[in-house]
């Protein structure tokens, strides 16, 4: 018992914890945000897996080919947002079933990532290293003690997703595009009525989740890793939509509830390492799994209520 | 424009429109002529197409033929964006509004005053506070639709027109949700918008409401115009006979009922709604075998949680419902069915039928455990074909195929199948609610005929309509249902449609009484 | 006859064959693309597939799990549910028939192989039924809680064959299940047999197109899944039949799993799960969630997996049967497309 207080203790007052908490968050945030985007005009994503592994996929191949990182991170944001358009216009335009449509989605993203995987590089399983977006060196203030192990050398995708948040918190409640999604999520025969244009919001609201989940994947490649690996979302999607679910559809909720997740990962990482335990590897699955039985928890409503935009996944057809 | 006719005296003139729908024509060479500043009327009975109409007035749909012209000017109108800009809004039967945003994020959507990049919250509020001063339509612009009732949510469908500055307003039956005296508050306020030079389009199928408050009258039947007349110069049985084609029966022949032994006793009930307020509040009533009771009420009163809780769907905080001296409250639909309670539901779409089952399918709905249609097992598929082979004849349910699907019946067809079967397992009570919504003159009276014969066959019959009409033709006894309580009960003979409908505005009778 | 070609020919099967069709002619494109002659890559892929006894063979096991996968998610649609997590009920499935099987040795073969099914099916149906029972109790989408539950299952295998049900050695994998619960094969070429399983899944189209046609179980089912208030009106209970509903089709998919460990592997092995769960999803929608309609997609699907190490070896990345997969579920997601195809065409034929 001592033993797991000192390590519980250790994990906590290490500074590397707190920025892994962050690392770890940052896709999730942004992916999120996507789903926030994307439901509150009452379209279902849940594609951002798949979006996330083309975001991820074009970071690398566009950092390969140019050999500038910030050409990659166009090139993936490219792909998420020509994932999220095709999503948008068999959702919008011929009423699909959004559910199918986004798994089939994810297998497209999985097919086409490992197809041109092998195209380009030659190999399955990973490609060759590419350059990555550049850390933010904050200088002399890394010396500072505790925080500047946590700031001093920090992704630029990290400031983007809490920027992102913002922004989209902004958009959202205090813009009247804002007002537009919300009502076309919840009611967009009053909507129409009014003389706003459901679908041109939809396909804003979709198109935006696109751009958002692909940065996140594409930090996963070039945001420090320099690579691309088959599969190397590995369900992060999935968890940034639950994330998104358990923060109520909001842009600060779903980064709330990342940070949450985020932070069990790293903790889950921290604790491994904590050679007082001297845990056996397979205790990382039970740690791992945490994420997703909270995410059960909340949405079998036994803690906490979180409610969908009242159209969600529901197609709007005129006549 | 015709060289030789001048429409600038018209707020509105639609010349010949005519509009198909696949296997309907809605609206046949209709023409309508509304003066500036005139309340005017468009009468007709459900599906007579007046909404289908108004419509393509807003640009919601756009007509097959025919020609607009607003203020005397020929006018396009695509969509309600351009509706909007030739100062027309609609208030729509069903509200259009976001529930889950406030008064005002509701009334300035799509026309939403800004500053810099930013929504003006604070100037759309003072806007909306101005607007409501003027036009004394007082409502709490920060308060979240799905909080306020529904004479309020009709208030900000009304301040949400005239914020887009409509000249010209359309109501589509503004009324059939609100209780006698909000539809008072209601004509003051059309008066009012009126008298400020304000040109209102008044859709109803209330013909004393059309007295009350209109200049001038279009009637419609099935798509066509059958009559346009001045108020002053017509009355309700003109109108009446204008809609239906033919003398209104207003009874159905009956005989007296021989009621027997009481089988349905409700005691105190109390029931919620879904957000968690009491919509049946203490209420009693009991059924014999063999009559009628009646509902009367206006819609949103509780009976739909009275029906829920009477068939099982839904929970009884407290109170007792007694069915053959048997307590069934805590009785799921199932066991309630068996015990041989029958119900007509209101929405037959939603829960009478399944569209996609064939009607052999729907005809066993609920019965299909029963030894006759099923071993336990497995159905007995040649047996309830010939059952249904059967009920298809004696209902006169056309077409009659059985493998047809639910989906493929006419309104009527499809509530003579929901009737045949809940006729067919032989119940000694039946719950009916709304029986003839949305139904033609036919259908309607097959549906009266059948409910009579029911209850003199024996049946106990609760019936549950917004009809008054309705349940004076067909109640041996009526009860009045305000708010979630029984505000009276008299019989048909011996009452006046006045009487119930102060009952239905929450009067209580003995009180009526008392003031007489 | 004439019922024989109205089941043939009907709208939904033209729609399964034209996406089909299409998403191969995709997949052909693509291969001009990047200069690899599609007509030898098909070939190679039909070789792959059919070409030889080890093949057909090989084929024929990969059909097995598929169909009953395929199942399970199409039994989900037909009342009204989305089974993403076929995945994870395979997984516990298997894990559960694994222990049963190491549990059995004493026993003669008529009573192990039964018990080692019967556990099986039970922890797939036990594990659907979580979200069976937070669905129509709780109200939480069955999407988000399958593929919640998917990866709980997955963690929880990794935990177990690499802990308390480990055996020794390489690929993390269980210990070997008793002789007796095996199923025998019926033939073996190679390295590759023929286990009589594949009659396991055949079984299961039957008895699940008895179930959905024919019985009164099947009727609750379907008129849930059409219309949950209609249904619940007639006195059908809907969350005893959504939990139901959930409950058999994580059965199927916990058989599975089952079919993998007492025919294939003899352990619960690796990460046996693999992308069962979403081929599921792919041959239920071709399927058009008739069982039989299941059977003939799942040996389609089955063969273009099978086929593709021929195809890669022609030079075209496997990867791209992942792509066709896609391409299908989305151009049946978006039906409408090809319904607009085919009333144009009908239109041009009336202007000529």
């Amino acid at each position: 018992m001592n033993e797991w207080i000192q390590a519980i203790i250790n994990v906590f007052t290490n500074p590397t914890f707190y920025k892994s908490t962050l690392t770890q968050s940052t896709p999730l945030i942004l992916a999120a945000l996507g789903g926030v985007f994307s439901e509150t005009t009452g379209v279902v994503n849940i594609a951002l897996e798949g979006i996330m592994l083309m975001g991820a996929f074009g970071g690398v191949m566009g950092s390969y080919f140019t050999g500038n990182p910030w050409y990659g991170l166009a090139l993936g944001t490219f792909f998420g947002v020509a994932m999220a358009a095709l999503h948008a216009w068999a959702s919008i335009k011929y009423g699909a079933d959004q559910i199918i449509s986004g798994t089939a989605l994810i297998l497209l993203a999985q097919g086409i990532t490992g197809f041109a995987l092998v195209e380009l590089f030659g190999q399955p399983g990973s490609t060759d290293l590419v350059r990555s977006i550049p850390l933010v060196d904050l200088g002399s203030f890394k010396q500072v003690p505790f925080v500047g192990v946590i700031f001093g050398n920090l992704s630029p995708f990290v400031y983007i997703a809490f920027a992102s948040v913002a922004f989209g918190w902004i958009l959202i409640y205090k813009t009247k595009l804002g007002l537009r999604m919300r009502s076309v999520g919840n009611n967009p025969e009053a909507a129409d009525t009014l003389g706003v244009n459901v679908y041109n919001v939809r396909y804003f609201g979709v198109i935006m989740s696109g751009f958002f989940a692909a940065l996140g994947g594409a930090y996963l490649s070039i945001g420090e890793l320099g690579q691309f690996t088959t599969n190397m979302t590995n369900g992060r999607g999935f968890i940034a939509l639950a994330a998104m679910i358990i923060g109520n559809w909001n842009p600060v909720g779903a980064m709330s509830a990342s940070l949450l997740f985020g932070g069990a990962t790293a903790f889950n990482n921290q604790l491994q390492s904590q050679s007082v335990l001297n845990l056996s590897t397979n205790t990382q699955y039970i740690f791992g799994m945490i994420p997703y039985i909270i995410t059960l928890i909340v949405v079998g409503g036994l803690i906490g209520k979180s409610r969908a935009p009242s159209a969600d996944g529901v197609p709007y057809i005129k006549e | 424009m015709d060289k030789n006719v001048d429409y600038s005296k018209y707020a509105v003139v639609m010349k010949g429109i005519t509009k198909r729908f696949p296997g309907v024509l809605a609206n046949d060479r209709v023409d309508l002529f509304v003066k500036k500043g005139e309340i005017h009327a468009i009468v007709g009975e459900n599906g007579a197409g007046k909404t289908t109409l108004m419509s393509q007035l807003y640009g919601l749909i756009k007509p097959d033929d025919g020609k607009i012209y607003i203020n005397g000017v020929e006018a396009q109108i695509n969509d309600p964006n351009d509706a909007i800009s030739a100062k027309i809004g609609m208030v729509h039967q069903h509200f259009m509004l976001v529930d889950r945003l406030s008064v005002v994020e509701n009334i300035v959507l799509g026309q939403e005053p800004v500053r810099g990049p930013f929504f003006a919250l604070n100037r759309a509020r003072k806007e909306i506070k101005d607007l409501s001063k003027k036009f004394g339509l007082i409502v709490d612009p920060d308060s979240i639709i799905e909080d306020m009732p529904v004479g309020m949510q009709q208030r900000v469908e009304i301040i949400k027109v005239l914020y887009r500055g409509a000249e010209i307003l359309v109501l589509d039956e503004p009324t059939a949700v609100l209780t006698p005296q909000e539809t008072n508050e209601l004509f003051e306020v059309l008066k009012s918008l009126k008298s400020q030079g304000k040109t209102i389009i008044f859709i109803t199928h209330k013909l004393n409401e059309v007295m009350a408050i209109t200049e001038s009258v279009t009637v419609m039947r099935l798509g066509k115009v059958t009559g346009v007349v001045k108020t002053s110069q017509t009355s309700s049985k003109e109108l009446a006979n204008m809609m239906v084609g033919r003398e209104v029966l207003l009874t159905v022949e009956k005989n007296s009922a021989h009621p027997g032994d009481e089988i349905l006793q409700v005691k105190d009930l109390v029931v919620k709604e879904n957000r968690g307020i009491e919509a049946v509040r203490g209420l009693s009533l009991n059924v014999r075998s063999g009559e009628i009771v009646g509902i009367a009420g206006v819609a949103g009163n509780g009976q739909t949680e009275l029906t829920e809780a009477m068939t099982g769907l839904r929970k009884v905080e407290s109170g007792k419902i007694i069915f053959k001296g048997q307590d069934i409250t805590g009785f799921s639909p199932k066991k309630r069915r068996e015990m041989g309670m029958g119900h007509i539901p209101e929405d037959r779409l939603k829960h009478g039928l399944i569209k996609t089952f064939p009607i052999y399918y729907n005809f066993i709905l609920g019965e299909h455990d029963d030894p006759k249609f099923s071993d336990g097992v497995f159905l007995k598929i040649e047996d309830i074909r010939k059952f249904s082979e059967n009920l298809v004849k004696r209902f006169d349910v056309r077409p009659p195929k059985i493998d047809l699907l639910g989906m493929n019946l006419s309104g009527g067809n499809q509530q003579k199948v929901i009737v045949a079967r809940e006729i067919a397992f032989d119940p000694a009570l039946m719950i009916v609610s709304q029986p003839t919504r949305g139904l033609d003159v036919g259908a309607i009276e097959f549906i009266h005929k059948t409910l009579i014969s029911m209850r003199d066959k024996g049946i106990g019959i609760l019936l549950i309509s917004m009809e008054l009409e309705e349940i004076f033709s067909l109640s041996d006894r009526i009860l009045t249902i305000y708010e979630g309580q029984i505000m009276g009960e008299v019989r048909p003979e011996n009452t006046t449609t006045e009487e119930v409908g102060l009952m239905m505005a929450g009067h209580r009778l003995e009180d009526l009484h008392q003031e007489a | 006859m004439k019922d024989w070609k109205k089941y043939i020919l009907n709208e939904k099967v033209i729609i399964s064959l034209i996406s089909v069709l299409i998403s191969l002619v995709v997949a052909a494109v693509v291969m001009l693309i990047i200069g690899k002659n599609p007509l030898v890559a098909y070939a190679a892929l039909f070789y792959g597939a059919f070409g030889t006894k080890e093949a057909i063979i090989d084929n024929l096991m990969k059909t097995s799990p598929l169909i009953l996968t395929g199942l399970a998610v199409g039994f989900g649609f037909r009342a009204g549910l989305f089974n993403i997590g076929a995945n994870g009920q395979v997984i516990i499935g298997a894990l559960l028939a694994a222990y049963m099987g190491t549990m059995v040795a004493s026993y003669p073969f008529y009573l192990s192989i039964p018990l080692v099914m019967i556990a099986g099916m039970v922890g797939g149906a036990l594990w659907a039924a979580i979200a069976g029972w937070l669905k129509a109790y709780r109200g939480a989408h069955e999407v988000i809680t399958t593929i919640m539950l998917n990866y709980v299952a997955t963690f929880i295998a990794n935990y177990v064959v690499n802990g308390p049900f480990q055996a020794p050695g390489g690929v993390p994998k269980s210990p070997a299940i008793a002789y007796s619960a095996q199923f025998p094969n019926i033939m073996s070429v190679g390295a590759t047999s023929l286990s009589t399983i594949i009659f396991v899944s055949l079984a299961a189209i039957v008895v699940i197109y008895v179930i959905i046609q024919k019985t009164t179980i099947g009727y609750e089912v379907k008129a849930v899944g059409f219309n949950p208030y209609a249904a619940e009106y007639g006195g059908i209970s809907i969350g005893k039949n959504v939990v139901l509903a959930m409950a058999i089709s994580g059965a199927l998919a916990g058989l599975a799993g089952t079919t993998q460990v007492v025919g294939v592997y003899g352990r619960y092995f690796g990460a046996l799960g693999g992308s069962m769960g979403f081929d599921g999803i792919t041959i239920a929608l071709i399927g058009q969630n008739d069982p039989i309609g299941i059977g003939l997609a799942a040996f389609l699907i089955s063969s273009i997996r099978t086929g593709s190490n021929q195809m890669q070896i022609a030079g075209v990345p496997k990867d791209m049967v992942t792509i066709i997969q896609g391409i299908i579920i989305f151009l049946v997601a978006t039906n409408r497309i090809i319904k607009t195809l085919k009333v144009r065409k009908r239109k041009e034929v009336v202007e000529v």
